[in-house]
Order: C-alpha cells, then structure tokens, then sequence
C-alpha cells in the first residue's frame, strides 16, 4: 500500500506513514476508520501537484466523513489538475497514544502522508467544541501550535465554517481564517499560493500571508493588533500592516445551480452517523430566529433550481449506492417549490427502496403533507418540530412565530396521518427566561398528547421532548446577552422534568432528553471569547481536552480549571465571557469581521426582542434591513422556476429481466442487464 | 430497482442462488465483517444487481454470509449467497459488482447455485487454510515451537470476547501446521527484520479457533513472543479430503451449473 514506490522519489517529507501506521491498526479499535479507500476519495501522484491540501473536520470520523462542507471542498479541489486535496479526522485516544508512543504524526487518510507535509492545513469548525481536536492534530502533526513559530516548512493552517466567524480565540493558533462559502476561496487561496511557489516563494510565509489578507476576504490575525482598556473590555482591533483591510468581508458563493457539488460523495466503509446522500437544496435563511447564528450569517437565501436537485439526486445516488436521500437547508419546507421536489423524488423513487428526508422544517401541516409524499415508499421518517420556546411570549423573544394553536394542530394531524411519534425541540437558558416559560414546555406537551388521543381515540401515540441549551452566538442580535448560569438550566429542567410527570396518565406517553447546562457555558465562552480565551483553550488541551462534543469526553471540571489558571491574569474570568451582559457600544471580538449585517440594526432587534416584537421574513414582506444585500452587494434568489421532475428513464434492460420467463431454476441466456459503474 | 416494500408480503420472490468468493486485501483487511456488509449491499444497488428483499415492514436484501474472517485478517476465500428476483449470468455479476466495491474487496468468482437441495455453504465449510507473517520472528525459533505445539494433546488459551475472558483449546482444531522462512519482501517494509511464515489448516469448530489463539499456543508451549503483531491471510475454506486438503466449496456447483439449460 507504500506509494514510495509509485511516486518515485518523493520529497522525504510526504513519504507514506502506512506501513509504520499497519503495525499499530491491530491494536485499536475500530481500524477501518484509519484507512482510507472510501469510494469517492481520491489519490493523486504528490510530485504531479503543485498546490496540496489537507483537510480536516476536527471530530472522530464517523462523525466528520459525511460533513458536507469538507466533502464538497474536497472534490473542488481535486477537481484542479495540478491540485490535490487529502482528508484527516481527530484520532481516538487508543491511537493517538500509539502514534506518540511510535512518532508516527497526524496522517491524512487517502495515501497516508504526514499532514506536517502539505502547503495548506484547512480545518472546518461547525462548532467551537472542536477546537481542542485542533490543538490535538497539530501536535501529532509536528506543527507548531502557535502560529507565530511556524516557519516555511509548515502548512499554512486555514480555518473555515460558521465558528470562524470569530476565530479570535484560535487567533493564535491559525494562520487565516475564511469566512463565508468556501467554494470559490479555497480556489482563490490555491492560484495565490501556486503564483508564490511559482515565483519561489519570495518573502516566504509573511508574504504569502499578506497576499491572503490583501483578498480582503481572508482573515489574518496576526496582521491585527488588539488593544485593551483598563476594564478588560476591547478598546480596538487595528491593521498592523498597511494596505490591509480594516474588516474583512464574508465570502457568498451566489449561484448555486454553478456548484452542483457533492457530485461523488464519499461512501464510509465504517459506520458513520450520516448514511445518506445529502445535497442543500437552498442556503441562507430569513426566518429571523434571534438565537440562530447560521440563519444570520449565510443571508441572502438562495436556492438550488429543482432541476439541479434532481439531477444531484439521480447522480449522487448512482453514484454512491446509498439508499437514502437528505434534502438539507435551514428550513427546508420553505424552498419555494418543496412541493415539486418532494412529490417529483417522491415519485422518481416510488418502488425502489430508497428513502427521502426532510430534515429542518417548520411547525404547519404543510410540513406533514411534504412528509407523507416523501414516505410513500413506506419508509416513514421521524417528524421532528421545533417550536423552540415553550411559552408564547419567550418564543415571542426569540422571533420563533408559532402558535399554540398552531403547534398543537400540526402535531395532532401528524398523529392522523399515522405518525405514533413525534420529537419536539426546544431550547432552556433563553434571554428573559423565567422558570414558567419552561415549565409551559409541560403543558404544551400535556395538551400535545391529550388532543392527539382526542383526535386520533388511540393512547398509542408518543412525543419525545428535547431540550438543547442557548448559547449566544456572535453575528446574532443575542451577541449581547448574558448567559444563564448551569446551575438555574438544570434547576429548570429539574422542575420541568416533575411537571412532565406530574399528571402520570400523560407523563407516560411523553418521552424527556436534555443536556445539562454545563457543556453550553463553555461553548460559549469559545463562541464569543476573544484573543485571551486561546490560554484556555490551549491549558484544556495540555490538561487532556479531547472531543469536546462528546459528553463523554467533556470535562466541566477541566475547562473551568484551566479558565481560573489563564483568564485572572488577564483581568477577566469565565464570568466576565459568559453571564455579562455587554452593552451597545462595545468593541465585541468580532466586529472587524464583516457578515454583512449591520450591528445597529442586530443591536435594534435585540431591543425588539425584548419588546416582544416579532419580525417577518423578508423573502415574503419587504425588507427589513439587515444590510446584508446591500453591503455584500447580494440579493434574495428564489424561485419559483415553474420546472417539474420528470419521471426518471425507466431501465429498459431491468424491466425486460422482470419480464423474463423465469422457467427453471439455472440462469437462462436472458438476464438482467448489470451497471458496471466507473470509479 | 426493486419491487414496493410495503405492503407486507409484496416482495418479489427468490428466482436464482448465486454464491460468491471474494477478497480481502492490503489495508481493507481493517474492514469489520459489518463494514463488508454496509459495502457489498452499496454494491448491490449500485451494479443494478436485481436483489429480492425479504418480507416485512423492514425488507432486507437477501444476502448470506458463511464464517467471516476476523477484523484484521486478509482473506483470499470469503464466502457469500445472494437471492435474486431475476436471473443474472455469474460472470456479469462479478465484473459488475467487482467494480462497485472499493479496490481491496474484490469478487472473485460466482456460480449459480439454484439446484435445489443442494448443501448449504455452511455445511460445506470444514476448515480453513491460514496463512501468518511473522516479522521479527526467525524461522528457527518458529519451526520449534511448531514442534512443541504440535506434540502436545490439547493447549488451552484465553480469549477476551465482548462476553469476558473464555478458555478454547488452540491444539485440537489444528490440522496442519508448518513453519518456512519468507521468500518475498518483509511485509512492513522492514527489510532488516528476519520473517518467519507459519501455515495452518484449522479445522471449523465451535468456538472457532482463529489465528490468534493459535499463535497464542505458540506462545504458552514455547514461548514464542511476536515484536510486531503478525499479519494473517485466509487462504482458503472449504471441504475437507482425507488429506486434509482444502477443496473450493462452489466446485459442486459449477459443475451442477453448467448443465444449465437456455430457457427461451
């Protein structure tokens, strides 16, 4: 499995670690996950390329393979002929010690080779509580943790997703941060860093660097100085550099229907949480929900035509062989022809045995009627709804608009579809939340299951209560709030759990799930801390933090210890990060980091918000002005497009074996006709 | 691709058995027996294959597995039985579904095993021809303990199963057992290293006796210690003869299977 032998004589530093790494696999668990090979993944002759990346989606990889944002980057970049693009994910404990006790470093999975070797090392971060497996990788790579002691030999690490909208806590540890889409910049950054090394590299890493930050769309920390006031607050970020942008910008890739990708999604030969064919059918969203960083930071909306979302299904599922189809967004049952789309896969699949999803729709019937198309096949997926807040007035504050009225019939007819069981989310330690709001998450699900035995006379149905904890998010009109202690969340969910089980008739047929408050408040400290935070982040790490989004893994004690070590000497302290409240006018982490919105009109909605005032979505009601379509010089893009799904081609050579006269029990001369796909 | 799963009892019926020999190699010896199985079922709808689905609210392909080699172990001789809704020609069906399957699981053979009433390929799994690397093992340390092992009359070893720790005898299963000096390259690369072969024909027991509690024998008559852990091949399973040779189990069906007659 050695490519030595193949490439020839590479540069000693991307030589294969396989066969070291071959001896070490018996000894761990689970040793698929290490080896690559997966259908979809590529591997490509090293001295061939010019410009090589490594990419990482820092959690285990059952969990980071099917991310979509790794996976379309990858076959980008692969795409580029003189381009190669290899995967790594965080290694478990078993093998990290095996890999220190044997110097093998962080590998990447297609042909092995040490990630320490590559041009550029691009993390994605869904979450902040994957910034330890950060620090993890570049240890076992050989690369310094801190940026400022790497050198010319070392990638240039490059963070991206929607945590890099404040990468100010990893400002220290990353050389440059992409915000926004990530199609078209990893492209950009690859021409800038293959004009570099065709030049030869003239005035090594800081000018490679200060070509990055000269896109103005490319964050580089170290080119920005902060400066603090006596009370700890910031007083200002500054360029430290000229001609380096004051803020710089969020990428927005418009066209959708021009990025068609993942077109060969990677199928796991291990297990992994997602086993399915997943392709966005919009990005962005307008709903305006006050606590969703994700629907803030990806406006405008623009949706995939329904003709590139058959196409991606018919060929993603040819493709991969999976038998299950994700349609993904922020809410997908707002696409402006899910009717179409649903009722035309519906329809395309009808008698196979693959089966649609709808995950994130909204709270109305028309959800359920999109449901029951897509379960035509007899496969019924859960139904999940999401009225977030239990009482009319907190969802009121958190811009969530459903009615009880409206939930309450939404899932009663769920139950008359044939549903038994529906999953409701919400979420505890919202701005202004008292202990009734959450306490009317009980009647809610109380009444939930009264009016479905009303409606459907059966006690067989079922809802499952999920509660998330509320982090505040920076780029949301609750980037101001103070968080609510653990201790309060887990009193509250104490006392809803009794008041779910206070009438035992309905109690029985309510499921509960919560997380406890503690993981929340160092998410976000990570979410909104600033340069200061990255002590902590890196004490955590030395002190043994590891998946940090693994309960199991997850130590409140260890983050909270390496806070009181880091931040007192600083001037600040977890508190000061997460139960303070900041005011208008203050320097937040991220304000030189431009999503487009305008702090004036997020600081206006947080004031609506405690007014009680809910606001519409701009893609029905005029605009409300975010400033997003203006200042990234974007616009709504929706359709409808008026285009239906077409019945696929039936395959003429399989219905012909169907028909076969199947006489005898030896295969005859007729028989069905076999693809024999392409790698 | 195939027939409505729903309602109940709706599911095309089983028209062809075709059994299946298949590979696995290099790195893909990682692979757990469930990952072969997520894979080759991919396979199956990807190659078109023309899989019946058992009945039920939850239909699943209809594919059997005989004894599968141990996550870790490299197989030149895995064993499966697919049913069809429609016939295929076996050649086909190997090309087709060769080429789904990541390189390192690789189908090697099918044939046609509709006759019915014919043994099941469990029954006609006896035993299994091993072959076991041992780098940093000389060929003479091994060729002793060989000797060792294979005059004592039963060798208890512990195993750790997802149950606990479990006491089988390494020696009774055991057949055949040689010991020979590599001829190819070390197979980590570490052409230093002295490489020592050992190879096994193990009858198939219950519990079965795997690779490892053999080399744990190895271990407890004569001390045999490995610096690096071994890497282990089934070269075959099959029937046994009177010689303890190991014959290919779908040799019975090829040759029921040619008599095959063109029905239209």
């Amino acid at each position: 499995m050695s490519l030595d032998s193949v490439a020839g004589t590479p540069a000693p530093a991307a030589l294969s670690v396989w066969p070291r790494l071959e001896q070490l696999l018996p000894l761990i668990s689970k040793p698929i996950q290490y080896v690559g090979g997966e259908r979809g993944s590529v591997v490509k002759d090293w001295d061939a390329t010019t410009v090589r990346w490594a990419l990482m989606y820092p959690d285990a990889y059952e969990v980071g393979l099917p991310n979509q944002g790794v996976q379309i980057l990858y076959e980008v970049l692969n795409e580029q002929p003189d381009v190669l693009a290899e995967r790594t994910y965080a290694v478990w404990p078993d093998l990290e010690a095996l890999l220190r006790e044997h110097g093998v470093p962080q590998f990447t999975l297609e042909a092995h080779r040490p990630v320490g070797a590559f041009d550029l090392f691009g993390i994605s971060f869904a979450t902040e509580l994957g910034y330890t497996n950060l620090l993890n990788a570049l240890s076992l790579a050989g690369i310094p943790l801190s940026a400022a002691d790497r050198s010319m030999e070392h990638p240039v690490v490059v963070a991206g997703g929607h945590a890099a909208f404040n990468p100010e806590p990893i400002a220290d540890f990353i050389d440059a941060a992409v915000l926004g889409d990530g199609e078209e910049a990893v492209l950009e950054i690859t021409d800038i860093v293959r004009a570099w090394k065709a030049e030869g590299c003239p005035g090594g890493r800081d000018e490679l660097l200060l070509r990055l930050a000269r896109t103005e769309s490319i964050y580089v920390p170290r080119f920005y100085d902060v400066q603090y006031l006596p009370d700890g607050r910031i007083q200002r970020v500054v360029p430290n550099r000229p001609d380096v942008p004051f803020r710089v910008r969020k990428r927005t890739t418009m066209d959708l229907d021009a990025w068609p990708y993942p077109k060969k999604p990677l199928v796991p030969l291990a297990e992994t949480v997602h086993e399915r064919y997943a392709v966005e059918i919009f990005r962005g969203c307008t709903r305006g929900c006050r606590f969703c960083q994700a629907g803030m930071i990806t406006r405008p909306v623009r949706e995939r035509s329904i003709t590139t979302v058959g196409q991606m299904v018919r060929e993603g599922l040819e493709f991969s062989g999976f038998d299950e189809v994700g349609l993904l967004s922020l809410s997908s049952a707002d696409h402006s022809e899910i009717g179409d789309i649903c009722s035309g896969l519906a329809q395309q699949y009808e008698g196979s045995n693959v089966s649609l999803s709808l995950p994130s729709t909204r709270v109305d019937a028309f959800n359920i009627t999109l449901a029951e198309e897509l379960s035509r096949n007899g496969r019924r997926t859960g139904l999940t709804f999401a009225p977030e807040g239990g009482s009319e007035r907190i969802r009121k504050v958190i811009n969530k608009m459903v009615s009880e009225e409206d939930l309450i019939r939404t899932v009663v007819t769920a139950y008359t579809h044939g549903w038994r069981q529906v999953k409701l989310y919400f979420m505890c330690g919202l701005p202004t939340e008292t202990d009734d709001d959450v306490l009317q998450i009980a009647r809610l699900a109380h009444e939930v299951i009264k009016a479905g035995r009303a409606a459907t006379g059966s006690r067989d149905i079922r809802c499952t209560v999920s509660i998330g904890g509320f982090v505040p998010k920076p780029h949301t009109p609750f980037q101001w709030v103070a968080m609510c202690p653990p201790e309060v969340i887990d009193d509250r969910l104490r006392q809803l759990k009794a008041a779910i089980n206070a009438d035992r008739g309905l109690g029985r047929a309510i499921g509960y799930r919560y997380h406890d408050g503690q993981p929340s408040l160092i998410e976000g400290l990570l979410s909104r801390g600033d340069r200061r935070v990255g002590a902590v982040i890196r004490r955590a790490w030395e002190s043994g933090g590891r998946f940090d989004g693994w309960s199991e893994h997850f130590s409140y004690t260890r983050w909270v210890e390496a806070a009181a070590q880091t931040l007192p000497p600083q001037g600040v302290d977890l508190d000061w990060y997460t139960v303070r409240e900041r005011d208008e006018h203050e320097v937040l982490p991220w304000d030189h980091l431009d999503s487009g919105l305008d702090k004036e009109w997020l600081w206006q909605d947080w004031r609506d918000s405690l007014a009680e005032y809910e606001q519409d979505d701009c893609r029905w009601t005029p605009c409300f002005d975010c400033g997003v379509c203006p200042s990234m010089d974007t616009a709504i893009q929706i359709g409808p497009t008026g285009v239906k799904l077409l019945p696929l081609t039936p395959v003429s050579a399989r219905s012909a074996a169907e028909q076969a006269p199947q006489s005898g029990t030896t295969g005859g001369p007729v028989s069905a006709s076999l693809r024999v796909p392409t790698p | 691709m195939s027939r409505k799963p729903q309602p109940e009892r709706n599911q095309a019926p089983v028209v062809q058995r075709i059994r299946i020999r298949y590979a696995k190699r290099g790195p893909m010896r990682f692979s757990s027996h469930r990952d072969f199985a997520r894979a080759f079922e991919r396979a199956i709808l990807r190659a078109g294959v023309p899989i019946a689905y058992s009945q039920g609210f939850s239909p699943h392909p209809k594919v059997s597995y005989a004894s599968a080699a141990p996550t870790g172990v490299a197989s030149e001789a895995e064993y499966l039985e697919i049913g069809l809704r429609a016939p295929v020609e076996p050649a086909a069906l190997v090309a087709a579904l060769d080429a789904a399957l990541p390189p390192g699981l690789d189908v090697l053979d099918a044939v046609d095993a509709s006759v019915a009433g014919s043994a099941s390929l469990a029954e006609r799994v006896e035993a299994s021809a091993w072959r076991v690397e041992l780098v940093g093992v000389g060929v003479d340390d091994l060729r002793s303990a060989v000797t060792a092992f294979l005059a004592a009359s039963e060798i208890p070893v512990e195993r750790l199963t997802k149950q606990g720790r479990r006491t089988v005898d390494a020696r009774g299963a055991v057949l055949r057992m040689t010991a020979s000096e590599s001829a190819s390259t070390a197979p980590y690369g570490v052409s230093v290293a002295p490489c020592a072969i050992l190879d096994l024909v193990v009858r198939q027991v219950t519990p079965t006796v795997r690779p490892d509690d053999v080399l744990s024998g190895l271990r407890v008559v004569a001390d045999l210690t490995l610096p690096v852990p071994p890497r282990a091949t089934r070269l075959a399973q099959g029937t046994l003869t009177a010689q303890s040779e190991i014959v290919d189990p779908l040799a019975v069906d090829r040759g029921e299977g040619v008599t095959g007659v063109p029905s239209t």
